[in-house]
């Protein structure tokens, strides 16, 4: 495997401007934690999102100035943010309502390994000494109605993410919609998966190279 | 008169017993009932089941609770958190048992425990490892499984603001599980950081109400345990 996959195409600010851009104005979006959590800050003007935060809020805002940081106002990775004007608090029950019973949108969410029929693992590597930790990443998958995944092309090993079948535990089976990478964006679809956009100086040859599964380009990029 | 304010945590922990069930409120820190847990710790119950979504900080709250040993089982949905040390020690060296649940099913068991539904099906975890050995059953063409009601002896929560028949009020995102963990006990113990007189908390505005409190302690400046965790106190 080429192990610069994880050096060219994207930067991670890139990959999550991609992403902002595909997500519509109105709608209701839940970001996972790390890479995910970047994509806020590229949201095209003129679009109203409301980010929810399993944790109980609707409306989160950035990141506080510093001095003004409440323990008690806090997001799903348990770091302070703020509420922007008309948001609002909420027990667990209604939060996972939400998640749950098909409310939101859309979710972005990290993974370890991506299946070519979209099941995600992204919550343990099933390694018997690690402390197994899930949080709210099944029922997202579950319940929220688009799930896109940001994440490398490969490990910092250079192994594919994007495989024929997950090795690790999943979290949910046939979940994913979409992918962002450093090297595409990559639709799941019902006979596999179907790059749509290239990364700037990167070929489909070596976005083949380094996915571990089925994997053709859009028509309209030939 | 009802008046359930209780003159000391110590108090109102003082008939917990050994082997009990307690669900402790709480989303990392915020929500987190500290001195309730140290007064339990004090009090001196063993042999605990657990349900908090995490397992606690450093050396205080809850991670000092199991750090004492005085618990057998933890029911959480993410029991690593930045600072959590006592929990993964414990566990990998066997000593404490863990059931790992999905946050939402962990709120719905717990919600359904207090709203007399004794299971319930979710999509939740299924084709997953958390799914394995449950019952499962389609519905319109899905298959979803079967997941129990947590009901519990005790619940320990942290409140903003109660009048004396137990109506609460919470701060910002510290309410989480507070208010379906009041219902799910047969006992339900809240700290509170302000008392208010009868129609002191507008009708509207209550989120939790009284019926499902049993006993209230006033602690008008409860300790923020990051910042103890930052100071690396301990407790006892």
């Amino acid at each position: 495997m080429t192990k610069e996959a994880t050096a060219f195409g994207w930067s991670r600010a890139e990959m999550a401007q991609k992403a902002a851009l595909d997500i519509q104005d109105g709608s209701y979006v839940n970001l996972g934690i790390g890479m995910p959590e970047l994509v806020a800050a590229y949201v095209p003007e003129g679009r109203e999102v409301i980010y929810h935060t399993e944790n109980g809020l609707l409306g989160m805002g950035p990141t506080p100035q510093p001095g003004t940081e409440d323990t008690e106002l806090i997001n799903a990775g348990k770091r302070p943010v703020t509420a922007i004007p008309g948001a609002c608090y909420f027990h667990h029950a209604d939060s996972f309502t939400m998640i749950r019973g098909r409310h939101i949108d859309l979710c972005v969410l990290g993974a370890m390994q991506v299946s070519e029929q979209g099941d995600l693992a992204n919550w343990s590597t099933g390694a018997l000494d690690a402390i197994p930790a899930v949080g709210g990443a099944m029922d997202l998958v579950a319940g929220v109605k688009t799930v896109f995944v940001i994440t490398q092309h490969t490990t910092k090993s250079g192994q594919p993410k994007l495989v024929k079948n997950c090795t690790y535990p999943l979290t949910g089976k046939g979940v994913v919609d979409r992918i962002y990478t450093n090297l595409a964006i990559i639709d799941v679809m019902p006979e596999g998966l179907l790059v749509k956009e290239l990364a700037q100086g990167v070929t489909f040859d070596c976005v083949r190279k380094n996915t571990d599964a089925s994997i053709e380009i859009h028509t309209d990029l030939l | 008169m009802i008046d359930k304010k209780m003159n000391s945590a110590a108090a109102a922990v003082a008939d917990i017993k050994d082997g009990s069930i307690v669900l402790i409120g709480g989303f990392g820190e915020a929500g987190s009932p500290i001195e309730l847990i140290h007064a339990l710790i004090d009090q001196g119950a063993t042999g605990l089941t657990v349900v908090s979504n995490n397992t606690g900080s450093g050396n205080v709250g809850l991670a000092a609770l199991i750090e004492c040993k005085r618990v057998r089982k933890m029911i959480c949905s993410f029991p690593k958190t930045a600072n959590s040390t006592v929990f993964p020690a414990l566990y990998k060296k066997g000593e404490i048992e863990l059931e790992l649940v999905p946050q939402g099913t962990l709120a719905e068991r717990i919600r359904a425990g207090g709203a007399g539904i004794p299971a319930f099906y979710t999509i939740t975890s299924v084709n997953t490892p958390l799914a394995e050995g449950k019952e499962t059953r389609e519905f319109d063409g899905r298959t979803y499984v079967l997941e129990h009601a947590i009901r519990a002896d005790y619940s320990l929560v942290k409140c903003q603001a109660a009048d004396r028949y137990g109506n609460l009020i919470y701060n910002k995102t510290a309410r989480n599980f507070g208010p379906i963990m009041c219902t799910a006990a047969e006992t339900t113990i809240v700290q509170t950081k302000e008392f208010r007189e009868l129609g002191g908390i507008d009708p509207e505005h209550v989120v939790t109400p009284g019926i499902f409190v049993q006993r209230l302690v006033v602690i008008p400046n409860p300790a923020e345990e990051s910042r103890l965790v930052r100071e690396e106190r301990r407790y006892p």
